[in-house]
């Protein structure tokens, strides 16, 4: 108080042209102040363009492929030397040289084998697979001569993308003259065509980007998802119903409130380490198992699912509850005959929430050994699998320029995903939401 | 008896157990002149099938938890003396080798006598055990079923037995999270005791040098294997305090603007926007800060004539700021939201402006939520593993440069554990160890942290 003795008391007139004196530079303060707001704000939605610009400029061109038209002649001294159809003896045949033979023919010139191979290196190696694929199906074929679309090499694919530097001294480059040329040539004869990259969609992971795929990836999330949705709802839809309908106040409730809280906030990594030691080593369930990956996601979903199931049960308001209780509904049944059904919107929206953040979870998944090299489509959740934030993370870590643009794709996909869950979230909230 | 024919036939028994039991207090409770019925028929329907189950249930659980061990150790003591009075670890082997033969997986030819006798010993001891569990659980639901179909009755209290076993269930599933946590911290604990008894805590903690190679043979160079982990824990500080520098003054002012200034019109589109960001998996963050923000630092870096490694420090805590940002804010925007109207008409109505008001009065009273939720970012950092793993370096720097390289405890958790490993490795072991480490910090934090905003809400509401 003795500050303010010792001021003098001012007139009115006086206070006035104090603050009239100060106000502008109080004004521009207060502008500054709104500027960096603003400039936070439009920082952040800038990011958030330049994020998804990138991304998508990056991948759009995965879901196109280049293709190659090739004349294969099944001839039957290369497939078939024996004559006897054999199946064995069809499906180890050299394949290769069916390729091969059909380019040398479009191109004469070629000779020498260094040359030979950049020129079969034209073609994916997967066009192997196919042609086995066509004997194996229908033998006959064999003698015929068919023109066949070939996916191109990943290099070859990247060059008519326009991804591939031909710019600047050959030494340097990856893709060297003589593959501009023969892909120049076949252009020209009318052989190559961009396509929609079906393989993309229908294949596992493999070495050439060309033939890889996120179907196995796709596969392995989906089983994930299943385990973690049957396991983690319902358990915690429970919990939740008994914190906040049972639950005396004691310590034992306390302790587990405690835990909840805290295990939303446990890093995710951490959970892998729980799945690695619980799981795999002392359980033996197997390594790389999409179950295993769905047991894991599980634990961490839990408790986002028990924190909105509570808030959901909890905006249910009590003139329900007593209105069913005067009825001579006893607890139990007021609660699943009315407390439910109305929370169960609310229950639902969260823990899709909760999966969405599952599915992109990648750190845990390391850790049971889901980085795991997965080319066949998982059959079952016990099987070894993959999943597509792992997908994502081994191809992002592939030295190869195609993969760049797969990876960027696979992130498509997975955005894809999670904005229709987010999406369903948010309509099942609107649609059901009710106020009280 | 297969599992499922087992578990099939268990199934059936309870259901007809309902059913009957249900029909029993149906014709009982419905017959011309009967006294009321204490429960509905459907609940001594239930009594009665969950008297069939829970001993049925009982059983299986104990087949499943003792069940093998009880089979190997009773396979393991009539081996042969001088086979059994091995040491641990190739007894363990022997076990192992059984149990491959026993599944008909033998292993490089014919395997001998011994554990083929013993594997023959399993499979029937095996045989023998699913037909006594067979057995043993189908006549426990019968003769359960049975019990609970004798109780049914005008006065049976059956839908109170239902009840509380119901929420005796609820209970247990509120439980797991106890279970979880618990779980947690005997995974991690029992290695890390491991590793520290290997590596002295002290050495762990203080030491400089991180390298976690150790010796494939004894007399091999350099491989002596050093885990000092200050390196680690200063790596993982500069990144958390690069993200912390972005995400901190931008997610509160984002959150302040937002909450203050802009329109309802203008909100209801940004902030769809800014939760987009939240929902981003950190391993895509971690692909983009990889392939499109280190080499664009470290272009600008050539530009300007700095040097920035493309495994920069800055890049993946630049990254990782801008993956908190949107949890800061939001945390920031709740918090500012519940300070009380009053205090801003107050302090307008004392002629402040708006950001005197907002830096002066709501700020203020805001501050402890405000440092609540920047604790919580903080452990979100710490722990954030994908956005380091795929940006930041391998090799363990001690530098303040935040150009260069640096490692962090999570990516090193990572890489000891991915790929082929042997479980008894320090190796293995101090990833354990750094995952406790982790987990008591970022525990704390968290403890910490929501106490104090909990600590916050209580005062103004």
């Amino acid at each position: 108080m003795s500050e303010f003795k010792r001021q003098k008391l001012r007139s009115p007139a006086e206070n006035r042209a104090l603050v009239e004196a100060s106000l502008r530079s109080r004004y521009r303060r207060e502008r500054r102040f709104q500027g960096y707001g603003m400039a936070s704000v439009l920082a952040s939605v800038a990011f958030v363009l330049f994020f998804f610009v990138t991304i998508v400029s990056q991948g759009h061109s995965a879901f196109f492929q280049t293709y190659v038209k090739l004349d294969i002649a099944f001839d039957p001294a290369i497939i078939d030397p024996d004559g006897g159809r054999d199946p064995e003896a069809l499906s180890s045949a050299n394949y290769k040289k069916l390729v091969k033979q059909s380019l040398q023919n479009l191109f004469p010139d070629v000779s020498g084998r260094k040359e030979t191979r950049v020129l079969t290196g034209m073609v994916s190696s997967g066009a192997v697979y196919t042609l086995r694929e066509m004997v194996m199906d229908d033998p006959a074929i064999v003698g015929s001569t068919q023109a066949i679309w070939f996916p191109a090499d990943d290099e070859v694919d990247m060059f008519f993308k326009g991804r591939m530097d031909v710019t600047g001294p050959e030494k340097k480059r990856r893709f060297k003259d003589d593959q501009i040329g023969f892909a120049d040539a076949l252009q020209a004869q009318g052989r190559i065509e961009t396509r929609f990259n079906k393989i993309f969609f229908t294949a596992g992971d493999s070495r050439d980007p060309e033939m890889a795929g996120i179907r196995a990836a796709a596969t392995g999330s989906i089983f994930m998802l299943l385990v973690t949705v049957l396991i983690a709802f319902p358990l915690g839809v429970a919990a939740a119903i008994y914190l906040e309908e049972f639950a005396p106040k004691n310590r034992w409730v306390d302790i587990i409130e405690v835990n909840i809280n805290n295990l939303a906030a446990v890093p995710s990594i951490i959970y892998g380490l729980l799945g690695l030691a619980v799981f795999i080593n002392f359980f033996g369930l197997p390594r790389s198992a999409s179950f295993v990956g769905g047991l894991v996601l599980a634990l961490m979903t839990m408790p986002t699912v028990i924190i909105a199931s509570r808030s959901a049960i909890m905006a249910v308001p009590p003139s329900i509850r007593e209105a069913a209780l005067g009825l001579g509904a006893s607890r139990v049944q007021t609660v699943t005959d009315h407390v439910l059904p109305l929370a169960l919107p609310g229950m639902l929206t969260g823990a899709i929430l909760g999966l969405a953040r599952a599915l992109g979870e990648t750190a845990p998944l390391l850790m049971i050994g889901m980085v795991a090299f997965i080319v066949d489509v998982p059959q079952t959740p016990m099987d070894p699998s993959s999943a597509l934030p792992v997908q994502i993370y081994l191809w992002a870590d592939s030295p190869e320029r195609a993969f760049v643009e797969r990876t960027s794709a696979a992130i498509m996909v997975l955005l894809a995903f999670l904005l229709v869950m987010n999406a369903v979230a948010v309509w099942l909230r609107s649609r059901f939401e009710r106020r009280w | 008896m297969r599992l499922s024919t087992i578990l099939l036939i268990y199934a059936a028994i309870l259901i007809a157990g309902y059913m009957v039991g249900r029909r029993k207090a149906a014709t009982i409770g419905f017959a011309p002149g009967a006294r009321t019925m204490h429960s509905l028929p459907a609940y001594h329907g239930y009594n009665v099938m969950l008297w069939g189950a829970i001993p049925a249930l009982v059983a299986l659980i104990a087949y499943f938890a003792f069940g093998d061990a009880f089979i190997i150790s009773t396979v393991v003591n009539s081996l042969p003396e001088a086979v059994r009075s091995l040491p641990e670890s190739q007894l363990h082997l022997i076990v192992n080798d059984i149990r491959n033969v026993a599944a008909g997986n033998a292993m490089g030819g014919q395997p001998d006598e011994i554990i083929s006798a013993a594997a023959d010993q399993l499979n029937s001891l095996r045989n023998q055990l699913s037909i006594g569990l067979g057995v043993a659980v189908l006549a426990l639901a019968a003769v359960g079923c049975g019990v609970g179909f004798v109780r049914v009755g005008a006065d049976a209290r059956a839908r109170n037995q239902v009840e509380s076993i119901v929420v005796f269930c609820l209970l247990l599933a509120a439980s797991i999270a106890v279970l979880t946590t618990i779980g947690i911290l005997f995974s991690v604990l029992f290695e890390a005791i491991r590793f520290f008894q290997k590596v002295p805590l002290t050495e762990f903690l203080f030491g400089l040098n991180w390298s976690p190679q150790t010796a494939i043979r004894e007399d091999q160079v350099g491989s002596s294997g050093s885990f000092g982990a200050v390196p680690l824990f200063t790596g993982t500080l500069m990144i958390t305090g690069i993200a912390m520098l972005v995400a901190v003054p931008v997610g509160l002012m984002v959150a302040i603007y937002m909450a203050e200034y802009v329109s309802p019109r203008v909100r209801a589109f940004i902030k769809p926007l800014l939760e987009l960001l939240a929902g981003i998996p950190t391993v895509v963050y971690g692909f983009f800060a990889a392939l499109t923000v280190a080499p664009l630092l470290r272009n600008f870096g050539i530009d300007v004539g700095l040097e920035i490694s493309s495994e920069s420090a800055l890049g993946a805590g630049l990254v990782m700021g801008i993956m908190i940002l949107p949890f800061i804010s939001s945390i920031s925007d709740d918090v500012i939201n519940a300070v009380p109207q009053g205090l801003r008409d107050g302090s307008y109505g004392l002629g402040a402006t708006k950001s005197e008001t907002i830096k002066r009065v709501i700020l203020p009273a805001a501050l402890p939520g405000i440092v609540g939720g920047i604790l919580l970012a903080v452990s979100r950092a710490i722990g954030e593993t994908m956005i380091v793993v795929m940006a930041a370096g391998l090799a363990a720097n001690l530098t303040a440069n935040p150009f260069e390289a640096v490692t962090t405890v999570t990516v090193q958790i990572v890489t000891l554990l991915v790929g082929d490993q042997e479980f008894d490795s320090p190796k293995t072991m101090a990833a354990f160890g750094l995952g406790l480490t982790l987990f008591i910090v970022t525990l704390m934090l968290n403890m910490v942290a929501l106490q104090v905003v909990r600590r916050f809400r209580e005062e103004y509401d």
